[in-house]
């Protein structure tokens, strides 16, 4: 039993390759530190140095954000999906 | 419900169909939701497009098809071979042009009854105000992110709906921010990734098809919001992954601390977006990175004259098989774990495609105590142009 984290393709190449995993946990954070204890090329990418959530990843669980829940301390449960949302521009390289 | 025959022998102060407007958009009349008053809400509408590319390729051709009355186009941009792939409004035979202006070209012939109009120009802070003025919805179609918080801030601030949506590779994201009450796109993502971390051109990308699904699906909203018709997509999220073929959707709040259109706001005007999204010198590499550097020419010279250089490629795997200097090939994001396959005696030349990819090599070996290692300036491109025209450019 478990929650499922779907992984957005700009971040899959820094989990390799994945779309989603599965890992046991009851809040957000838990399970958001065993997706970066997997794959820990993600972590920067999710993470300021601080530990907080990057400003231009939401995250999502059910389908509400939870900076409007309990920010990553919002609860889950077995079943749940936790999507990650980053922000996309387009084609244009920087 | 009127009828389309009554309807057009009514006078209306702002104007009647023709009868070949009528016949043109019979299919549209013939429905109850739209008829004869849609039909004409949709004349009076004006939408200004930003973007002409590949969002802007179906906006463009259902809003002029569908009977808007008049279309604005923002773009700078000019028809490049690359764009062909996606960008559907144009042929062969605009390469080299203005995007707006062919695009023009094309919206007219599709529908001579409506009003269109170029603006060969990039979106800044100076002209976005200006520009929107004449307009009652505005479309985002863009491909960069000052663009979008441009385009975001502008809206909130002259209080118009903006059609938002963004693709990448498999993947796009739509909504309409700018509503009464509504979300706008700080309300979602307050700041913008730096630089370093938007993914590179190695993971770019679009599948052609993508941008005709999803800018199809922002023309849909564009002329809901004009007919007043349905649910439109304020506050939620719409994601479509191609690969998948599926939609899912995500709550979209606004937010009470969002500095444009909360109650606490502290932007009342539009700023610098280039210095806001941390965007200094577009395609240059970050001004950080100084690291040594040979020109395509040197390369060349010195190959021919057979000194033993190392060449190793940092691109993707999938990239190697399009083109290549036959050399070692390890992804930049491997380099970190495979720095052993490397010898520090020997000199080696790191390249990619445009020379961005390889400067960050060249800057992490160089840390890793390589000290004999150069840049290939301007990567694989500048090879294709100033050494081998035979190599392809992508």
């Amino acid at each position: 039993m478990a929650v499922t984290v779907m992984i957005p393709p700009p971040l899959r190449p820094h989990a390799g390759g994945q779309s989603a995993a599965e890992f046991p946990a009851k809040t957000v954070a838990e399970a958001l530190t065993h997706l970066i204890t997997e794959f820990a090329d993600l972590k920067r990418h999710l993470f300021t140095g601080e530990g907080k959530l990057r400003s231009f990843v939401n995250v999502y669980v059910n389908g509400e954000d939870i900076r409007f829940l309990s920010q990553q301390q919002t609860p889950v449960r077995d079943g749940d999906t936790i999507d990650i949302i980053p922000s996309i521009a387009g084609g244009r390289e920087h | 419900m009127a009828t389309p025959i009554q309807t057009s022998t009514q006078t209306n102060g702002n104007g009647n169909l023709t009868n070949e407007e009528i016949l043109r958009y019979s299919r549209h009349l013939i429905m109850p939701e739209v008829g004869m008053e849609g039909q004409l809400k949709l004349k009076r509408a004006k939408v200004l497009l930003i973007g002409s590319g590949g969002l802007g390729a179906p906006l463009g051709l259902y809003l002029a098809a569908a009977g808007v009355g008049k279309l604005g186009l923002v773009d700078f941009d000019v028809v490049d071979f690359t764009n062909l792939q996606r960008q559907v409004t144009f042929g062969t035979s605009d390469l080299g042009k203005a995007k707006s202006y062919a695009a023009r070209a094309r919206l007219s012939n599709l529908n001579p009854d409506i009003e269109i109009e170029a603006f060969e120009t990039k979106l800044t802070s100076e002209n976005a105000l200006e520009l929107f003025r004449d307009f009652d919805i505005i479309v985002d179609g863009t491909d960069n992110f000052p663009t979008r918080y441009l385009v975001n801030d502008g809206c909130v601030l002259s209080g118009k709906p903006n059609v938002y949506a963004s693709i990448f590779r498999f993947e796009g994201q739509v909504t309409v921010f700018g509503m009464p009450n509504g979300p706008c796109y700080r309300c979602l993502y307050p700041e913008p990734p730096p630089p370093g971390l938007v993914p590179s051109c190695a993971e770019g990308g679009v599948l052609g098809v993508l941008p005709g699904i999803v800018g199809s699906i922002q023309a849909m909203e564009t002329i809901k919001l004009i007919l007043g018709r349905g649910r439109n997509l304020t506050g939620r999220l719409l994601l479509f992954d191609a690969l998948e073929m599926g939609f899912r959707e995500f709550k979209l709040r606004k937010d009470p601390n969002c500095p444009i259109c909360g109650p606490r706001r502290t932007i009342h005007q539009l700023i610098d977006y280039y210095e806001f999204c941390g965007v200094r010198g577009e395609e240059a590499p970050a001004p950080d990175l100084k690291v040594p550097e040979i020109t395509p020419r040197e390369l060349k010279a010195r190959l021919d004259h057979g000194d033993d250089l190392f060449i190793l490629d940092v691109r993707e795997p999938h990239e190697y098989q399009i083109c290549n200097l036959r050399g070692h090939l390890v992804p930049l994001r491997e380099l970190p774990h495979r720095a052993h396959e490397l010898d520090s005696a020997q000199e080696i030349v790191a390249h990619c495609r445009s020379g961005k990819r390889s400067a960050e090599a060249v800057d992490f070996l160089r840390k890793a105590g390589f000290r004999k290692i150069f840049n290939l300036k301007g990567g694989i491109l500048a090879w294709s142009d100033e050494v081998d025209s035979s190599v392809p450019k992508y």
